[in-house]
């Protein structure tokens, strides 16, 4: 007797291919084929206007290593970074242990620190722009309470915090909402049984919370380190990378090297060493859970 | 969790390289041009989204399908200023450039230099009454490459400054008229009763538009009254650091920072909406004034220490030689700018012809003008005027002198320190 060819295991098969095709397809349309090409982009020397594509070789990233602006902006890059994460993540996890007491009123605060995450990021941005400026919404604020405040997007320091702050407040609920639900999966019986036991507070939140919730944590912060290397269309609108390069951040440069300047493909190279620092971050923060995270461990 | 873990991180990678996506798609689509003789379609990429405007260029479009049964639609594609020669470079790396295209001042010396666009020459002297000698040289000069022309300056709009009479004479101050007629209109003056103005109503007093302590290169209004360039004639020579260039500096550092007769940094005021007693800009800004409910002029620069003078901005029309049919698109140009439709878009922008430079054609199109303020700004302004800044590689010079000039925008700044910090920075730039 001859075996059908359309097994029971044949069909399973194609029917898993099937299922992840369209997740595949695009990412190898969106993601891959992208990304082999900026690589590629990034060996060349692209002059859109004179229509030339000349092969350079390393040039480009000899031009990188040699490139005198590229210290102000990794800098900038790391400073916003580090700025974000470290205000990001710290008051996301205290508004989520806030409002995960039984109180009345939480659900609305809870909305109401959410609400920025479905705003549109350019029209937030733009509304902040205006709040900020020397004689906006901000320094009216303080005017009315005594204080003469900073012309804040056009000064070094505080142009930077500004641009974090507003950054912070547009995304601290989606962290607040991730936390907010692992809090809530951390069994009472935890904490009664620490109760039992003596612990204080400050310690249950120590030595229960924080390792039951610590996969939450690692996601977060690598959601947010990412996130925050990617930060485009707040200084785009915002700062447009000054005063001076302050502001300039990786993603910033690149798109003035390629969309301003048109440099396609030293622009190419930039990201191209944006995206091995992305790799490499995430790739150390994805080994370091084994000393930290609890379920992993 | 390891899984679902690995396809975040994916689609973060995916986040991470979603920029590069114009990158990547930029290559597929570039189209050789061929010649057919089938039907075209033309795309030409506009500034303006003003509809007196585009319906004015649909009217001229028309006649020309009416002519040319082959063409079969001309769209016109405006794009927001602000990101202009952004969006039209990506477009043109995407392969998806358009047919024709306006280009800004500061773009002309990459454009016209690095063979983007057709040369109109042969196209012009072939077109029926076109007249190319009736272009004035002062006008083309920017758009010309090795004596050949790549675009048509279609649009020569001198700067001016528009004056609220109103907010001055509440404010008890001269207006530029009556200085103006007493031979005292200097910049001292106008600072005086900015400042003045200021004091009075705490709204702005002059407002040089669109600089907004970032593009600079508007500030030419200011400093050419001292003799200052942002760099030499051939290119070669930063301007920042000499001395016409401090003097003028200095002289707006202290009008800003201890006059306050300019808003300062992050401070708006829009003259257009009655916030500032005067404004510096090109005289195509006159249609804001239709509904104006304040008594208005429009007077000439002030003279600096060096005399009178005159500033202009300019913009071109180019066809791109990357178009589908770079020869109907020239074709188009041809009959776009010949003398009847000059005429007609002199209405908004002022011509290159020295056929339509008079006080009374011109009147004829900006009623909103009167004959005096035509022949004192427009028609002066054109034969005289300094074109503003521009340079091949000007997006990337343009950045680093704003960087460089940041600092010269707080009230304790030392001027020629920050002056010669912005030759440092372009120096590389300039030579190259």
């Amino acid at each position: 007797m001859k075996r059908p060819f359309w097994t029971g295991s044949r069909r399973d098969h194609l029917a898993g291919y099937l299922f992840i095709a369209p997740q595949l397809i695009g990412s190898v349309l969106f993601v891959f084929t992208p990304l082999a090409l900026t690589a590629w982009y990034s060996l060349h020397e692209w002059n859109v206007l004179a229509d030339t594509f000349t092969f350079t070789g390393t040039d480009n990233y000899q031009a990188l290593l040699d490139d005198p602006r590229l210290g102000d902006v990794l800098a900038a890059t790391g400073l916003f970074s580090v700025g974000l994460v470290v205000l990001n993540l710290t008051l996301a996890l205290l508004l989520a242990v806030l409002l995960n007491q039984r109180l009345r009123g939480t659900t609305f605060f809870r909305t109401v620190f959410f609400s920025p995450v479905v705003v549109s990021l350019v029209a937030w941005t733009i509304v902040w722009g205006f709040l900020l400026q020397d004689d906006g919404g901000v320094n009216g604020l303080l005017k009315a309470v005594g204080v003469d405040g900073p012309n804040w997007l056009r000064e070094g320091g505080t142009a930077m915090v500004s641009v974090i702050v507003v950054q912070v407040v547009k995304n601290v609920g989606l962290n607040m909402v991730l936390f907010l639900a692992a809090l809530q999966g951390v069994p009472g019986s935890l904490y009664e049984a620490a109760t039992v036991d003596g612990a204080s507070r400050w310690r249950q939140f120590r030595s229960v919370t924080v390792p039951m919730i610590s996969p939450t944590i690692l996601l977060t912060s690598i959601i947010t380190v990412v996130g925050s290397l990617q930060v485009f269309a707040q200084i785009a609108v915002l700062t447009q990378g000054g005063p001076g390069t302050s502001t300039t951040v990786l993603v910033y440069y690149l798109y003035q090297q390629a969309f301003q300047f048109h440099h396609f493909g030293y622009g190419a190279t930039l990201s191209v060493l944006l995206f091995a620092i992305v790799l490499l971050l995430t790739v150390a923060q994805w080994r370091m859970r084994r000393k930290w995270v609890f379920h992993e461990s | 969790m390891e899984l679902e873990f690995l396809m975040r991180i994916r689609g973060l990678l995916a986040a991470a390289t979603a920029g590069l996506l114009t990158l990547g798609l930029a290559a597929c689509g570039a189209d050789e041009p061929e010649a057919s003789t089938g039907p075209v379609s033309l795309r030409m990429t506009v500034w303006t989204s003003n509809e007196a405007h585009l319906k004015l260029f649909n009217e001229i479009a028309d006649a020309y399908k009416a002519k040319n049964p082959r063409v079969t639609e001309v769209k016109f594609d405006p794009i927001p200023f602000e990101s202009y020669t952004t969006t039209l470079t990506t477009q043109i790396a995407g392969g998806n450039g358009p047919d024709l295209a306006w280009v800004l001042e500061s773009s002309a010396p990459d454009f016209v230099g690095s063979g983007a666009l057709l040369p109109l020459d042969d196209t012009l002297a072939k077109a029926d009454g076109y007249d190319t000698a009736d272009l004035s040289p002062a006008a083309t000069n920017l758009w010309k490459n090795d004596g050949k022309l790549y675009a048509y300056p279609f649009s020569t709009s001198p700067f001016g400054v528009f004056v609220n009479n109103d907010l001055l004479t509440a404010a008890g101050q001269p207006t530029p008229a009556q200085l103006i007629a007493k031979n005292e209109w200097t910049w001292d003056k106008a600072v005086a009763t900015a400042s003045a103005s200021h004091a009075k109503n705490g709204k702005g007093g002059l407002v040089v538009r669109d600089f907004d302590y970032k593009t600079w290169d508007n500030l030419a209004t200011v400093w050419t009254g001292w003799g200052a360039q942002a760099w030499s004639a051939d290119g070669r020579t930063c301007g920042f650091d000499q001395q016409p260039m401090v003097d003028a500096m200095t002289f707006l550092h202290k009008a800003i920072f201890t006059d306050q007769a300019l808003p300062g940094p992050g401070t708006t005021a829009d003259f257009f909406a009655g916030d500032a007693a005067m404004t510096i800009t090109q005289i195509s800004r006159a249609s804001l004034l239709k509904d104006a409910k304040f008594g208005w002029d429009l007077v000439p620069l002030p003279s600096g220490p060096k005399g009178g003078y005159s500033v202009i901005g300019q913009a071109g029309l180019g066809a791109l030689r990357k178009g589908k049919s770079p020869d109907v698109a020239a074709d188009f140009l041809a009959f776009f700018t010949n003398p009847e439709n000059s005429a007609k878009l002199a209405a908004y922008f002022p011509p290159p012809r020295t056929s339509l430079l008079t006080a009374d054609t011109l009147a004829k199109t900006n009623p909103l003008l009167k004959p005096e303020q035509l022949q004192s700004v427009v028609i002066n302004g054109i034969s005289t005027g300094v074109v503003k800044p521009s340079h091949s590689g000007q997006a990337e010079i343009a950045q680093a002198v704003r960087s460089a000039l940041d600092p010269l925008w707080k009230a304790d700044a030392d001027v020629k320190t920050v002056l010669g910090g912005v030759c440092t920075a372009i120096n590389p730039l300039l030579s190259k």
